[in-house]
């Protein structure tokens, strides 16, 4: 009772990336409470997938195996959680920031009347004093998100209500398996009792999987390219620092003139404007048609090498140099100091 | 087919995108003035997936439902100009502070008051929170199915609604009895622009607040013309549970706030020693600007 639970994400007989990362993340929050890692997996043929959970410390695994749960839909999804959250009264309960987690999670705050916090970056434990009330709440979730459009970062909390949930996404928190032979049970639910038929109101008709659209105008850091740097291959350099932040590529005219990127992209006077937290120009002069559509960018970083571009002029941080020997410096500086 | 009822949830909220580099104070905090309220960008979204049903389905009528302060009925006034036939604003001081959860059982019983509806749309995020909460908790309070992620609606029918979501790696077509609740994402398309003729028709169109605190006296107008009336719900309107309102209706409290710093300072020059590119990497996730 009062457990941690993880709701795992599971297609095709594949736990999800994010999943993995909760667990790591629940295991070790459950052994600073002193209480057990408890999973649930919905989902359709799922035999054999318990192998993938349990090694991450789990301790039970609650499994509801359906041809009629998978793909994911809402509600038999959340009526297996409000049921079984009933039941085993978790005291915190994290689901992934996916489009999944951000569809299941707030149904099921809603019905439990506990209190969710999306897309945290950061998960502890700690006390809270309510001075007011005179009350003092022990090992309470401390759940931390950037909030304001990324221009805050606020702590949030569950005094009263149960379970605490969370969100994360993927790739904020680590992955370490614990044993592959971690002894956990598997406790398989009746799924009839805890669907109707009146759950399966909504049909997925049709689904098929594509690439992602690009959305510069929405990213909070943007990586964007000009002439400077020199090719199309040049311009993968700038792919992997944007995959590893979590960032969009972008390109000047004269890139996107050049064939170094598509058209799609182009940030300036002619094509999108952008306000992103953080710009990395590299190898743009910064020509005021370009500064145009980036220059209200709350930071910007400008690489080139030359140290007169007139982009330096509006860069907080200006590295002097050649992208392909600083970009993947860059990379590797971001990994050691996150993880 | 007879014409939908439809609800379009919408928020103000201050332009977080426009964060530029006043938009911070000298110490570290938001600069609230510096930063204009808008129409929740995904909401506009959801107003145009709202008027295209519309388009599609004549005789369906489309109410703007908001909660905030009563200048939230700017929003209001501008989703009228852009095609939408009335506007409920639900304000109260009793709903300050409310989380995610206060905020959809007060709109949930607001939507029991406003009658019979087949649809209710709303953006799948504000900008302010970026929660994507309010929409699925809505759903929930009012015991419908939801379907989020929509970017298109593309079949209508008696009962039945049947659109396409856009999710990370791909795209579902789903179909929901009505009514349900959906959300609907940035890729949706644009909404339409203001319309001049509605923009005359619906100028004057106040909250009974608002007309209280004018200083030009319209009465003769409204006399003649009732769809200038905003409508105004409070708390005496929702039959609301008082404990489920506001910060005590909360189960999230913020226990804390830290300000990140996005001041602009001289720029830092650097090379390619791998030591100040440690540095600055260090400082960017410090900072909370990446990672």
């Amino acid at each position: 009772m009062n457990n941690i639970f993880v709701y795992c994400e599971v297609e095709e007989g594949i736990v999800s990336e994010v999943s993995l990362e909760l667990l790591t993340k629940g295991r070790s929050l459950a052994s600073q409470l002193a209480c057990q890692l408890e999973a649930v997996l919905i989902g359709s043929g799922l035999k054999g997938v318990e192998k993938q959970i349990l090694p991450f410390g789990v301790d039970v695994l609650h499994i509801a195996d359906d041809a009629r749960l998978e793909p994911y839909t809402t509600l038999p999804h959340a009526a297996i959680l409000n049921k079984l959250f009933a039941e085993e009264k978790p005291q915190i309960a994290l689901m992934g920031a996916t489009p999944i987690g951000r569809d299941l999670g707030p149904r099921v705050s809603s019905a439990l009347h506990s209190g969710l916090t999306a897309d945290c970056t950061s998960l502890e434990i700690g006390d809270h004093e309510d001075k007011k009330a005179g009350m003092v709440y022990k090992d309470l979730l401390y759940q931390i998100r950037p909030a304001f459009g990324g221009n805050i970062i606020a702590t949030i909390i569950n005094p009263d209500c149960r379970p605490q949930m969370a969100t994360v996404r993927e790739g904020v928190m680590k992955k370490e398996k614990i044993n592959d032979s971690y002894p956990g049970t598997v406790k398989n639910l009746e799924v009839s009792k805890y669907v109707s038929d009146l759950d399966f109101a909504v049909q997925i008709i049709e689904r098929h999987t594509e690439k992602k659209k690009i959305n510069i105008k929405g990213a909070s850091i943007v990586v964007s390219g000009g002439y400077g740097v020199g090719s199309k291959e040049n311009f993968k350099l700038l792919y992997d620092l944007a995959a590893v932040l979590g960032a969009e590529v972008g390109a000047s005219r004269a890139a996107v003139d050049a064939g170094y990127a598509e058209h799609d992209r182009q940030i300036g006077q002619t094509g999108i404007t952008v306000r992103p937290k953080l710009y990395i120009a590299c190898g743009i002069s910064g020509q005021v048609q370009h500064r145009a559509g980036m220059e209200e960018s709350a930071q910007i970083i400008s690489i080139n090498s030359d140290p007169e571009a007139p982009i330096n002029s509006i860069a907080d941080y200006v590295i002097t140099g050649d992208i392909a020997e600083i970009i993947p410096k860059m990379i590797k500086y971001y990994k050691l100091n996150t993880k | 087919m007879k014409g939908l009822k439809i609800i379009v949830l919408a928020k103000q909220v201050p332009d977080t995108r426009n964060v530029g580099k006043d938009a911070m104070k000298a110490d570290g905090t938001v600069n609230r003035a510096a930063l204009p309220a808008i129409f929740n960008p995904e909401d506009l979204n959801a107003l145009e997936l709202a008027l295209r049903v519309k388009d599609t389905v004549p005789g369906s009528v489309i109410t703007i439902l908001t909660m905030g302060p009563g200048r939230a009925a700017e929003i209001i006034r501008e989703g009228l100009y852009r095609g939408a036939d009335s506007g409920v604003l639900l304000t109260d001081r009793a709903f300050a502070g409310s989380d995610t959860l206060a905020t959809s059982y007060a709109l949930a019983q607001a939507i029991k008051e406003m009658g019979h509806f087949d649809l209710i749309v709303a953006g799948r995020q504000a900008i302010d929170g970026d929660t994507a909460q309010v929409g699925p908790q809505v759903a929930e309070k009012l015991n419908l199915p939801q379907v989020t992620y929509v970017e298109e609606v593309l079949k209508v029918e008696k009962a039945a609604i049947t659109v396409r979501r856009r999710l990370d790696n791909g795209v579902e077509t789903v179909k929901s009895p009505m009514p349900m609740l959906l959300t609907v994402n940035s890729s949706a398309p644009d909404c339409r622009s203001r319309n001049v003729k509605m923009l005359m028709k619906y100028k004057h169109a106040r909250t009974i607040t608002e007309k209280q605190e004018a200083t030009e006296d319209y009465t003769h107008l409204y006399d003649n013309r009732p769809f200038l009336y905003i409508r105004e719900m409070t708390v005496a309107d929702i039959k609301a549970d008082a404990e489920q309102l506001g910060l005590t209706g909360s189960p999230t409290k913020v226990k804390k706030i830290d300000n990140v710093v996005l001041q602009a300072k001289d720029a830092k020059k650097l090379n390619t020693a791998d030591e100040g590119i440690n540095d600055l990497m260090k400082e960017l996730i410090e900072s909370h600007v990446i990672g």
